[in-house]
């Protein structure tokens, strides 16, 4: 424990900075994981345990067609195409059986694509750690504000995901397609009666949530390393994320995300070595508080 | 409301029954429990390999981990995702106890099952009023913040490189067992012991209140049942039967490693449990064997373990939709019936 380093830090503009950014990307990233997970636990009612095997399909992917093309933009466009038909596949062919079937079933068959998917990179791209490399367009100097050190690939990586939540909070909310979404979730069976086709929202849903992670893992490519089972512990966070920010809630996923981000980033300053700790810690305290998280509503 | 007291007054719902029945299944159970401890007793003097032995210790281990899992799972209801959280704090504690202090075997096995108890119960309280998927992912979060402790707690517990320097094996009562017939014996032992007592949770009027929980968890408590309180009890004792799942497994071999208490072993754990099937006393156990079995073949073709694996849990998941002993007990009861057709 280093609390006389953490004082110091809330103390310096320049550390509240540096860290504060730090904080929000590692918020961001997660949030657009967190946010896929959460869209399709609302929509399927299925908790997709594989969806951090699409945040590292999309780094991989972003890192060969990076590689191949060097085109940056190529390569963030081909992670989140990639797992986006990833996504459609995989429901389409495996998870629509599971349906209605118990959470252990569901869970099963997530465990089986964890396994399989971290073994197929394993496979295709080798055991070792990968990385990708700063695209050369965001090889600038940093920016300094306010004394603080903000990499300018940091404002992009924020700008993305806030694009993100502002066009899927809209989307859903006020176009006719976000309807049908939202009725879908809420009474499938009348949707279909009304002749909407309700396996396709199913597919594009988990698509979309595939596609957002896999867009969260070509984000993070250029500044993480890039491993087989590198999904897991994004997982890992952006349930808790979920958790506390209420399953099915967007903007609940948006504030979980930049809290654990933060919680994450400080957390390292004062207590190095129980960083994750005190993510768990404060799911339990919101949890006891409010068991269905900030914006969680009952489930019947 | 008064009808309801009324009703409760007058009728004692049918339990009496159910015990009665048991009464004779019970001393059914024990005779297998002899006869099966008799025949894994006998194996060392009619097989000499040793594989044989440590397969049968590795069962045990993980029989008792997964057998207590499905209690939770398949008589409650309560899919833990963080079951294998036991299995490594059972491995550790018992491990560091006996490094640390050098107090006779059981004293110190007596203590693990102690501090699991308080760590069970403490999670326990936090956990089991979340409702399923819920459940199961903070019991997953529980899982990782212990294996993050281990990983970090590096002068407690020698951090990723797991607890080395071998467990010592101070003799007691004649029983030593740094000698691995003895450890062969007490880990069978251990095992039927177990599951014996693991039966009897399962067969008892609380087993019954929890597969009605599992049924209809509302219904249960408008009858007067206090569900947290039912819910907490079994998870604190499954946790103590995958505790000393843990034990046996440092014995075998001899420390303790961060895997033990790693997310996968959970995943395996609820695995188990569907491969074997969860409507049968002994489903884990059957899925205990055959995964054991498994990975040891899997892992001598192929290193993508992973891949093989998936695809079997598929088979079973989206294939056949239920466990093998599932599985077979459906297909014995549809010729049964088939037979009490052609008769009539």
């Amino acid at each position: 424990m280093d609390l006389d380093a953490l004082t110091g830090c809330l103390a310096s503009s320049a550390c509240l900075v540096t860290q504060g950014t730090s904080g929000f990307i590692i918020g961001m990233l997660l949030f657009l994981v967190a946010v896929g997970l959460t869209l399709i636990f609302g929509v399927l009612k299925v908790v997709n345990f594989s969806h951090g095997a699409f945040y590292m399909f999309g780094a991989y992917f972003a890192m060969t067609a990076y590689q191949l093309t060097g085109s940056f933009a190529l390569a963030m466009l081909c992670g989140a195409a990639g797992t986006a038909i990833l996504g459609l596949v995989f429901e389409r062919v495996f998870m629509s059986r599971v349906y209605g079937s118990d959470v252990l079933m569901q869970l099963l068959v997530c465990y089986a694509f964890v396994l399989i998917f971290d073994d197929v990179v394993r496979w295709i791209w080798g055991p070792e750690f990968k990385s990708m490399g700063m695209p050369t367009a965001f090889q600038v100097p940093p920016l300094f504000i306010g004394g603080g050190v903000v990499p300018p690939y940091y404002l992009l990586l924020i700008g993305v995901a806030l694009a993100v939540a502002a066009i899927l909070g809209l989307g859903l909310a006020r176009t006719r397609i976000g309807k049908v979404v939202r009725a879908a979730a809420h009474n499938p069976g009348m949707v279909s009666a009304l002749g909407i086709n309700t396996g396709l929202i199913y597919g594009s849903v988990f698509a979309l949530g595939g596609m957002l992670a896999g867009l969260a893992g070509a984000l993070a490519a250029p500044v993480r390393s890039l491993t087989p089972g590198m999904g897991f512990s994004v997982l890992i966070e952006s349930f808790i994320v979920t958790v506390i920010g209420g399953m099915g809630s967007i903007l609940g996923a948006l504030l979980g995300a930049l809290l654990i981000g933060l919680i994450r980033s400080f957390g390292s300053l004062g207590f190095p070595l129980f960083t994750d700790g005190l993510m768990y810690l404060f799911m339990v305290i919101v949890l006891v508080a409010r068991p269905t998280g900030l914006f969680g509503k009952e489930v019947a | 409301m008064t009808e309801l007291q009324a009703e409760r007054a007058g009728k004692p719902l049918g339990v009496p029954r159910i015990e009665a029945k048991s009464q004779r299944s019970r001393y059914l159970d024990v005779l297998i429990a002899i006869a099966a401890f008799a025949v894994l007793a006998t194996l060392p003097f009619l097989f000499s390999s040793k594989a044989l032995l440590d397969f049968v210790i590795r069962c045990a281990a993980f029989g008792l981990f997964a057998t207590s899992l499905n209690l939770l799972v398949g008589y409650t209801g309560m899919i833990s995702f963080g079951h294998g959280m036991f299995f490594g704090l059972g491995a550790y504690s018992f491990a560091l106890i006996m490094q640390r202090t050098g107090v006779p075997i059981p004293v110190a096995f007596i203590c693990t099952l102690l501090i699991t108890t308080v760590i069970a119960a403490v999670i326990g309280a936090i956990c089991v009023r979340l409702k399923e998927i819920y459940f199961a992912f903070v019991t997953l979060a529980f899982q990782m913040l212990i294996h993050s402790m281990i990983l970090s707690w590096v002068s407690l517990t020698g951090g990723d490189q797991g607890l080395r320097g071998g467990i010592p094996r101070p003799v007691f009562l004649g029983v030593d067992l740094s000698n691995y017939l003895h450890l062969y014996v007490v880990s069978c032992a251990l095992l039927v012991i177990g599951l014996l007592l693991m039966r009897q949770i399962a067969q008892s009027p609380f087993g019954y209140t929890l597969r009605m929980i599992r049924d209809n968890a509302v219904r249960a408590s408008f009858i007067g049942i206090d569900v947290w309180r039912a819910k907490l009890t079994i998870f604190v004792l499954a946790a103590l039967f995958a505790s000393t799942g843990g034990i046996i497994m440092s014995l075998f071999v001899s420390g303790a490693y961060p895997e033990f208490a790693f997310w996968t072993i959970s995943g395996e754990g609820i695995f188990i449990n569907m491969l074997g099937g969860v409507t049968t006393f002994l489903g884990p156990m059957v899925g205990t064997v055959l995964l054991l079995i498994m990975n040891d073949t899997v892992t001598r073709l192929t290193e993508y373990y992973g891949i093989v694996l998936g695809i079997v849990i598929l088979f079973f998941a989206i294939g056949l939709r239920k466990g093998l002993m599932d599985f077979v007990v459906e297909w014995y009861e549809v010729r049964r019936d088939g037979a009490k057709e052609r008769a009539r």
